[in-house]
């Protein structure tokens, strides 16, 4: 994963359910390329065109309802570079650290951060820069054994050297 | 220690834990739905060969049952055959039903035990005295490896619900309100137990609503002290012996929130979220194109029978859909050998046959834009059943009955308690 982040702040409101970040009619896809191709279509349309290469600022429970991993895999894939949100739902946030995709909880994030602005994320220290307003917010840490699965690259990494695999 | 923090601790090998803590976790039963593909992928990915337990692990084949589309039927074929390669003990293909009322009846799900399933929902089974919680198919895909997972302990909210509803005003009505009120991030990572003088006689099929929709308020888990006809229920079908866990007197809940329900009238959750909860009276007249009965939250024989009682002898309004689809294949012989089945074919209902149906949009009965459903199933989120521009109601399936008759929402008070 890499340690620091910058794109612009594509920013959404509170409860944004995974049936918007994916809808349940592609949920039999499988191809990462393909789950992408639908991300946040239950959103609005300039939200998704905007959101690849850059970062969704979101309000609470970010990531709510179903528990499709394709959610997190069509943000991966569509190109979104970290998910800044002031909470996250459980499974989402689980799902997220699992296929190393950045979350940074930010219990502020949608006052102290406006659509478009620029913001730069170290991942080592949860910092949040807004180059735009020259602000800095903090994220709450993430815990020890989140950030053992994080600096692995994901579960997946880590299960195979658990099995004595190649990582 | 509370019950939960109790499984917890026996399954983490630990004679204590508390909230906040990260335990890793022996996992007693897990389920893979058949929207999880992935589950088999990643298995693959991170080196595994074979599962930890063939008698641990079921896939379910609910969300596509039968399925609609060639992607499907490829992701139902590639499970099959992994099902068969680990010689599984148990699988529930599309003849079965949804995984939270087919794991119950087939005994997997008992009380003081933990059930992680690739589906939100499964908070369900804390009405059985369990701990069930969701994952998606990369944590699933890891169980499957290792038999573990990794989990916080949760702080745990106490909802304590007293007195007893009206006639017409059902558990649907009573978790409606309490996530009106708490809202749908009310319980983000924390187990939600309910008690009170409500719940302690309260029944299998409501106990399973009220933890089915906890989960709608972000709870990790879900929790009801057994009583006696959950005893009997998991007695008669358990596949394991069992032992009931009991919460520790003086436990320290992190939230208390007390509802009384003597005076609670018929809810009703207004489109696009499943806080927007206001007293159904507010919604009567709004005209619906659709009405659905059925899911892991209002398919059980309970809900079709109080939807038959309604119905019989009666006839739906013009132009009105009328979707029917039994929880389980046990479910629907139930409700087949009660005439249910028949009475309601006769209403002009739709019956298909045991799934999750269009809940999630996949087929079945979903929506064309600018149409209105009302539904006894858990979300009402932009598009869930089908066009964004849709729109659903969420309430009983008396509710819904109800509506189907007039055409417009209605109050199923009108219906019950004899006829005029």
């Amino acid at each position: 994963m890499e340690k620091t982040l910058q794109g612009q702040a594509v920013l959404l409101g509170k409860n944004i359910d995974t049936d918007q970040i994916y809808p349940g009619r592609y949920l039999a896809l499988v191809n990462p390329k393909d789950v992408g191709a639908h991300c946040l279509e239950g959103v609005d349309e300039a939200i998704r065109k905007k959101a690849p290469g850059n970062i969704l600022v979101a309000g609470t429970n970010f990531g709510c309802g179903s528990s499709r991993e394709h959610a997190v895999i069509a943000l991966l894939n569509a190109g979104v570079r970290a998910v800044v949100a002031e909470s996250f739902a459980r499974i989402f946030f689980r799902n997220a650290i699992n296929l190393a995709l950045p979350v940074l909880i930010c219990p502020k994030a949608t006052r102290l951060i406006a659509p478009d602005d620029e913001l730069r994320i170290d991942l080592r220290t949860g910092k949040i820069q807004n180059l735009t307003q020259g602000t800095e917010l903090s994220s709450e840490p993430l815990g020890e054994h989140i950030l053992r699965i994080v600096e692995a690259g994901g579960i997946k990494p880590l299960i195979r050297k658990k099995l004595g695999k190649e990582s | 220690m509370h019950a939960l923090e109790k499984i917890m601790a026996k399954a983490a090998g630990k004679a204590q834990v508390s909230a906040g803590e990260i335990v890793t976790a022996k996992i007693d039963f897990a389920e893979i739905n058949d929207l999880y593909l992935q589950t088999i992928y990643s298995f693959y990915e991170m080196g595994g060969e074979y599962v930890w337990d063939k008698d641990r692990v079921a896939f379910v084949f609910d969300h596509y049952a039968p399925c609609p589309t060639i992607e499907s039927a490829r992701n139902h074929a590639e499970m099959r055959a992994f099902a068969q390669k680990n010689h599984l003990t148990y699988h529930f293909d599309i003849s079965c039903g949804v995984c939270h009322q087919v794991m119950p009846e087939r005994g997997v799900v008992y009380p003081g035990m933990i059930v992680i399933a690739t589906d939100s929902h499964t908070t369900t089974h804390g009405a059985f005295g369990a701990l069930g919680t969701g994952v998606g198919a990369t944590d699933m895909a890891s169980i499957l490896i290792t038999g573990e997972l990794w989990m916080r302990v949760p702080e745990i909210i106490r909802v304590r619900l007293e007195g007893t509803p009206p006639a017409g005003v059902y558990a649907k009505d009573v978790i409606l309100n309490i996530i009106g009120r708490l809202k749908a991030d009310g319980a983000v990572y924390k187990g939600v137990e309910f008690t009170g003088s409500y719940v302690d006689a309260l029944g299998v099929s409501e106990r399973m609503v009220l933890c089915n929709m906890a989960l709608e308020m972000g709870a990790k888990t879900a929790y009801i002290q057994p009583n006696q006809q959950v005893l009997d229920y998991v007695s008669a079908r358990a596949v394991r012996p069992f032992e009931v866990e009991t919460t520790d007197p003086g436990f320290h809940y992190a939230e208390e929130h007390v509802f009384e329900l003597d005076k609670l009238t018929p809810q009703l959750a207004f489109p696009s979220s499943v806080d927007n909860v206001h007293p159904l009276e507010k919604g009567i007249g709004v005209k619906i194109d659709q009405g659905f009965i059925g899911t892991c939250t209002g398919g059980r024989v309970e809900d079709i029978a109080v939807a038959a009682e309604i119905l019989r002898g009666r006839k739906i309004a013009d132009w009105v859909r009328f979707i029917v689809i039994p929880a389980s294949r046990e479910v629907m012989r139930v409700c087949i050998e009660r005439h249910y089945i028949q009475d309601l074919i006769d209403a002009g209902a739709t019956i298909a046959s045991p799934g999750c149906g269009p809940c999630l949009g996949a087929h079945e009965g979903v929506l064309a834009a600018g149409e209105v459903c009302i539904t006894a199933s858990n979300r009402n989120f932009p598009g869930r059943m089908g066009s964004t521009d849709s729109k659903l109601y969420l309430a009983s399936p008396a509710a819904v009955a109800a509506s189907v008759l007039k055409g417009s929402i209605a109050d199923p008070r009108e219906f019950l308690g004899g006829r005029a």
